[in-house]
């Protein structure tokens, strides 16, 4: 759960510059989001709701809809219809990527995006929470509590080895941990993880749930993942996606034993 | 033409009287060897009145025709006339009046039978009279509209007179435009609002001039005494000017759509290479450059035969430039796939190349190329509208060309195939599609196109190493206003462009046009980013 | 990383001392020495200077951000065109034609009076800070509406490749006020020396010379720093870079701003040691030329760009001698070899032989691997 000093003061979670309003303990309302390309439709009149804190597993089929839907959250698709709030107040349609990111919702993408010329130490340093206009980061220097960041999130992902490597050189599982990496500096209210252990070796999977749960409570958590093990280790709630909107919502064992569920992946 | 209608009340209307009266050498029906003698001897009022009989008399236009373009000689021994015939025919001397060959003459016995201008004026009008019995419609026309340039009371009576006989409908509409002219300026006033109100309909210049000069005034007074009439004028130039306006209109849209139709040609290859395979080919430019090389290549090699030297290098250019085209494909760009930026620089390269080999081999001067006849001239659809046959046929070209390329790619194996490597290249790799000879084949197809474009552009253009440099720019504007990998959105973007280009000139000029163009295009990628038809999907955005 | 810092600092070295001997060798030694370097050959490596300035200020873009400008050299030609609208002024009455106000060219036009944007251009201060305010703020104004509508790649470089057209059709027009056809020329003073004097061509050497060191530095300091780093990330990965919260758009409108304005001071130096400044400069190919220098010395270094607009110029300056009709065809095999078997460029190429030569020596000498580790 989140900080309940703060939530019964104001029912305001503080953030860099931005001001979260989730009183109803609601942080992301997704309502009757259809989004289609070239008339077919990715997302269908899906509605969703995370609450503050929580670790949400979404899983589906291939083509449900799971990255098309982070897409709108982040504001890289506009939906044709429907409204996305970030707590009460701040309607994300309206917003651009950067804006986005800096009212504290942060992505790894399915596809581990890093940047390969830069080292892993850099990566790290630019997905640092700070000031991000041209004119501060162009005279930034780095605070010492900055780099003490840095280096325990290196120690948590276990790349400290290789901070000065290039990332382009990282094996696919080292890229996943650095893009987690780069999440964690970022320290979003939201974090929205797109397939993450896919490349892991089974330690690693183990490493990347305890480290999720961990993040609960404090963080807002939409995890996608493919892999049903991985999922029921982590999971409270799941959401079925399927052919663009939620087929059902319950604990893990629900949805396991949910007939429709069980259609879907299993076919006829 | 007031001076005409105050003799109409000395004479009773039959011209033979009137240049007996001002001519007491001539009886009113002298013989052919009389005329004749006055035309070699008689002073230049006589050769007037002579002109004006033998004008008159069946069979002399052979001769006026010779006393025009200077060929009348007159033998110095006897004083005989002699016909210098044109080149060509197969006798090179016959006698004016028996029209027989003479043989034995040597252009030194002869001496030129002199001639003025106002004798020369009075010649196109005997001629044209002359004509106008000619058994050719097409003759018949020219000479009406030659007499309409020359219109007075004689050629008025014998227009009038013709109109009985004339059997073909458009000489038929001609003469009687005329005659109409003539009554709006000589009839009774009933006869001149009836002439007005039929004639408005017409577009003639020599209307919208004889109208505006009945408006005018000439210092105090207007010209037309009678105010109904000035009015009836004014309000016909009114109108006509209208029409003027629309046929202006028309006319620059008419430009427009030829210099979209270039756009259009020389982007769709382009258009292939860069939608298709996502490769900017720089040397594009050079390779319509080939084209219009080929063209003056052919001609060089078929001198005597310049139609079909230019229609044999639609294709050879297509060969050649396709062929030049897979050449740099097999041997750079398929190094560079993924990398557009290095393709771009490598072509560019390659268009440098290019140019320079063709100064070296002919000469960095433009080169000038002909257009077979049929492509020259214009099509005068009347007097305000008159389209140039050369633009009017790229621009069926164009249309043609692309009709065609749409075709190949719906309908041949080729164009599925290109179709699905330019959508999903590894897909299609992994089903079999040898996308390497793919690749190759719409290269070639793109370039071959290019040539054609070359062909074309070799027909309104200077052929020079330049010429490529010059198109390249627009080309590229008019695939990223069309958005890539579109055919359909180059041919609207082209036509659109040139369109907008022609409307602009007389506005802006020609440069400041161009630049607008362009600094519209910057401004239209603001709203759409991946011009008119942009591509869609997955693959695109990343 | 080691040999291209040492690298860095030789080409610096280099330039200074270039810039600053053969000034020397001109003003002090005795007429006939092998070292008293002529007027033209001064002018000739100043104009290399500005060129590396040039092709610096591309690399910026190109090299760090990967926007491939088409069209650097209109930037380039804006400074100089400003430059000369200083030295025409300049001529005050001494002109052709005499007047103390106008230029020649509006005189010979039978203009009446100065054009508004005429004014002040008297003044060194005003013209020099125009030098850089002009050209920065057409890329200001241009990489907005690119950046923003998010025109990148093949497109962007195609879009300023038109801007460029457009400029030079503009500037061909008598009307612009800028000379038309033949430009501005017949310079005589600047500051009030004359601009053919030993001693003002010397120091606008050292000027260059010390603008592209400092300009070196800066770059350097530039890509050390994080927002070379967010810049390097843009050219990556344009997109991802957005989710970390950067403005994308503001990071390229800065660097592309930046980079204009030095493409600017670069034209400004160009134009009184060359004596004419004309719309040819931004002429497409003028601009694919620029890209092509920064290709053969290795983009994403600065100093490559340097080494190679050097290289490539002074084989211009020898062929155009020699055979002029080569210069084109080696120009286009210059830019086939480069992009196909030289991505790096030349300064990739060196790292790699070095790189090679140390490990071999390595294996060669049993005491040096011992040592190493
Ligand atoms: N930009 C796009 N253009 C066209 N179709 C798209 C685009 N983005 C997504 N789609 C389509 O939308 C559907 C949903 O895609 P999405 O990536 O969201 O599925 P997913 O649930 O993440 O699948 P997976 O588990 O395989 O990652 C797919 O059929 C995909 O092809
Ligand atoms: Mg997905």
């Amino acid at each position: 759960m989140i900080n309940q000093g703060v939530v019964m003061e104001a029912g305001m979670v503080q953030g860099m510059d931005t001001v979260i309003d989730s009183r109803h303990g609601t942080i992301l309302y997704l309502e009757d989001v259809s989004v289609s390309f070239d008339g077919f439709k990715a997302l269908n009149n899906l509605s969703l709701y995370i609450d503050a804190g929580e670790l949400r597993c979404l899983i589906g089929p291939n083509g449900a809809g799971k990255t098309t839907l982070m897409d709108v959250i982040t504001g890289k698709t506009r939906p044709d219809t429907g409204s996305v709030f970030f707590g009460q107040t701040i309607d994300l349609l309206q917003l651009d990527e950067p804006a986005i990111a800096e009212t504290g919702i942060c992505r790894k993408f399915q596809k581990p995006s890093v940047f390969d010329a830069l080292s892993v130490f850099e990566n790290l340093q630019l997905a640092l929470k700070t000031n991000k206009s041209t004119w501060a980061t162009l005279f930034s220097r780095l605070q010492d509590e900055q780099l003490a960041r840095i280096y325990e999130v290196l120690a948590t992902i276990g790349l400290t080895h290789l901070l000065d490597k290039p990332a382009g050189i990282l094996s696919h599982g080292q890229k996943q941990w650095l893009e987690i990496g780069m999440l964690l500096m970022q320290d979003p209210k939201v974090m929205l993880v797109d397939e993450p252990i896919a490349g892991m070796t089974h330690q690693e999977v183990e490493r990347t749930a305890e480290l999720l749960l961990s993040l609960q409570g404090k963080h807002s958590l939409v995890v996608v993942e493919h892999d049903m093990a991985f999922v029921r280790s982590i999971a409270k709630r799941v959401t079925v996606l399927h052919e663009g909107s939620v087929l059902t919502e319950g604990s893990m064992d629900d949805v396991q034993n949910d007939p429709r569920v069980i259609q879907v992946y299993l076919g006829e | 033409m007031n001076c005409s209608s105050h003799i109409k009340f000395f004479c009773c209307g039959l011209w033979l009287c009137l240049s007996l009266g001002f001519s007491p050498l001539l009886r009113a029906e002298a013989t052919r060897p009389e005329l004749l003698e006055l035309l070699r001897s008689g002073t230049m009022p006589d050769k007037e009145a002579a002109i004006e009989q033998l004008a008159n008399l069946p069979d002399s236009l052979e001769l006026l025709q010779a006393l025009q373009e200077g060929r009348l000689m007159e033998l110095k021994a006897d004083g005989k006339l002699v016909i210098v015939n044109r080149p060509g025919e197969p006798a090179l001397f016959s006698d004016a009046l028996s029209k027989t060959v003479l043989d034995n003459l040597d252009k030194s016995q002869l001496s030129k039978i002199n001639v003025n201008n106002r004798i020369r004026t009075l010649l196109k009008k005997a001629i044209a009279l002359q004509q106008l019995n000619d058994a050719d419609a097409g003759s018949r026309l020219l000479a009406v509209e030659a007499l309409g340039k020359l219109m007075d009371q004689s050629s008025a009576a014998r227009l009038a007179e013709r109109l009985q006989t004339e059997s073909d409908d458009a000489v038929a509409a001609a003469i009687r435009r005329l005659v109409l002219l003539d009554q709006m300026q000589n009839g009774n006033k009933e006869q001149r609002i009836q002439a007005i109100a039929s004639l408005k309909t017409v577009n003639s210049q020599e209307l919208v001039n004889q109208l505006q000069a009945m408006t005018e005034t000439d210092g105090e007074h207007f010209k037309e005494a009678d105010s109904d009439i000035r009015n009836l004028a004014a309000a016909a130039l009114i109108e006509i000017k209208g029409r003027i306006q629309a046929y202006a209109a028309m006319e620059t849209l008419f430009f427009g759509l030829s210099l979209g139709a270039v756009l259009v040609l020389s982007a769709i290859g382009l258009a292939i290479t860069f939608g298709v395979m996502g490769v900017i080919n720089m040397a594009h430019g050079e390779l319509m450059m080939l084209g219009a090389y080929t063209v003056y290549v052919l001609q060089q090699w078929l001198p005597d035969y310049l139609g079909l030297a230019t229609m044999l290098s639609i294709p050879v250019a297509f060969i050649v430039a396709g062929l030049a085209g897979i050449a740099i494909e097999r041997g750079i760009i398929r190094h560079l796939y993924g990398r557009p930026l290095e393709t771009l620089l490598a072509t560019f390269g390659v268009s440098l190349f290019l140019q320079q080999t063709v100064r070296s081999i002919f000469s960095p001067l433009n080169r000038s190329v002909s257009s077979p006849d049929w492509m020259s001239g214009s099509w005068q659809i009347n007097d305000f509208l008159s389209l140039t046959w050369n633009r009017f046929y790229i621009l069926i070209f164009s249309l043609l060309v692309f009709g065609l390329l749409v075709q190949i790619l719906k309908r041949t194996r080729l164009g599925l195939e290109v179709r699905a490597v330019s959508q999903n290249r590894a897909m299609a790799r992994a089903m079999g599609i040898p996308s390497g000879q793919v690749d190759a084949l719409t290269f070639g197809l793109g370039s071959g196109i290019a040539g054609i474009a070359g062909v074309a552009l070799s027909q309104i253009t200077n052929v020079g190493p330049n010429l490529g440099q010059s198109y390249i720019v627009d080309s590229f504007m008019v695939v990223v206003f069309g958005g890539v990998g579109n055919l359909y959105g180059t041919l609207l973007a082209g036509f659109s462009l040139g369109i907008a280009n022609k409307f602009l000139e007389p506005y802006a000029g020609a440069v400041l046009a161009k630049i607008l163009v362009l600094v519209f295009i910057i401004l239209f990628i603001q709203k759409r980013p991946r011009g008119l038809f942009p591509q869609k999907g997955r693959a695109v955005e990343n | 990383m080691k040999n291209l810092d040492k690298s860095f600092g030789l080409v610096i070295a280099v330039i200074l001392l270039v810039s600053l001997l053969m000034p020397l060798g001109n003003l002090l030694l005795p007429e006939g020495s092998a070292f008293k370097f002529s007027a033209y050959s001064i002018s000739l490596v100043g104009k290399y200077w500005c060129f590396a300035l040039l092709a610096l200020s591309l690399d910026l873009v190109w090299g760090y951000a990967g926007i491939l400008v088409l069209g650097h050299s209109a930037f380039f030609a804006l400074g100089g065109y400003v430059m000369g609208m200083y030295l025409m002024r300049q001529i005050g009455d001494r002109g052709v034609y005499g007047d103390p106000l106008l230029p020649d060219f509006m005189v010979f036009l039978n203009w009446k009076e100065l054009p508004w944007y005429w004014q002040g251009f008297q003044h060194f201060g005003f013209a020099g800070l125009m030098v850089l305010l002009v050209p920065g703020f057409l890329a200001l104004l241009f990489g907005w509406l690119a950046f923003r509508s998010r025109v990148t790649g093949v497109y962007l470089s195609i879009i300023t490749q038109a801007l460029t057209y457009a400029l030079m059709l503009a500037f061909f027009r008598n009307e612009m006020g800028f000379g038309g056809n033949n430009g501005l020329t017949d310079f005589k003073d600047i500051l009030g020396f004359s601009i053919q004097s030993d001693a003002v061509r010397s120091l606008l050497l050292l000027t260059s010379g010390l603008l592209l060191i400092i300009a070196l530095l800066l770059g350097q300091a530039l890509a050390g720093s994080k927002m070379g780093k967010v810049i390097t990330a843009i050219r990556d990965q344009e997109s991802r870079v957005r989710f970390l919260g950067y403005r994308v758009e503001y990071f390229k409108l800065w660097i592309f701003v930046f980079s204009a304005m030095l493409a600017g001071l670069a034209g400004a130096l160009y134009v009184p040691q060359v004596g004419i400044i004309n719309p040819s400069e931004f002429s497409p190919i003028n601009a694919l030329e620029v890209v092509i220098w920064v290709a053969v010395g290795g983009r994403g270094t600065l100093y490559g760009a340097v080494i190679g607009a050097i290289l490539v110029n002074y084989a211009k300056t020898l062929l155009t001698g020699l055979m002029p009709e080569i210069w084109l065809f080696s120009l286009g095999a210059i830019f086939v070899i480069v992009t196909m078997y030289l991505p790096r460029g030349l300064v990739g190429l060196f790292d790699h032989w070095i790189r090679r030569w140390t490990a071999q020596r390595q294996l060669l000498t049993p005491g040096a691997q011992e040592a190493g580790l």
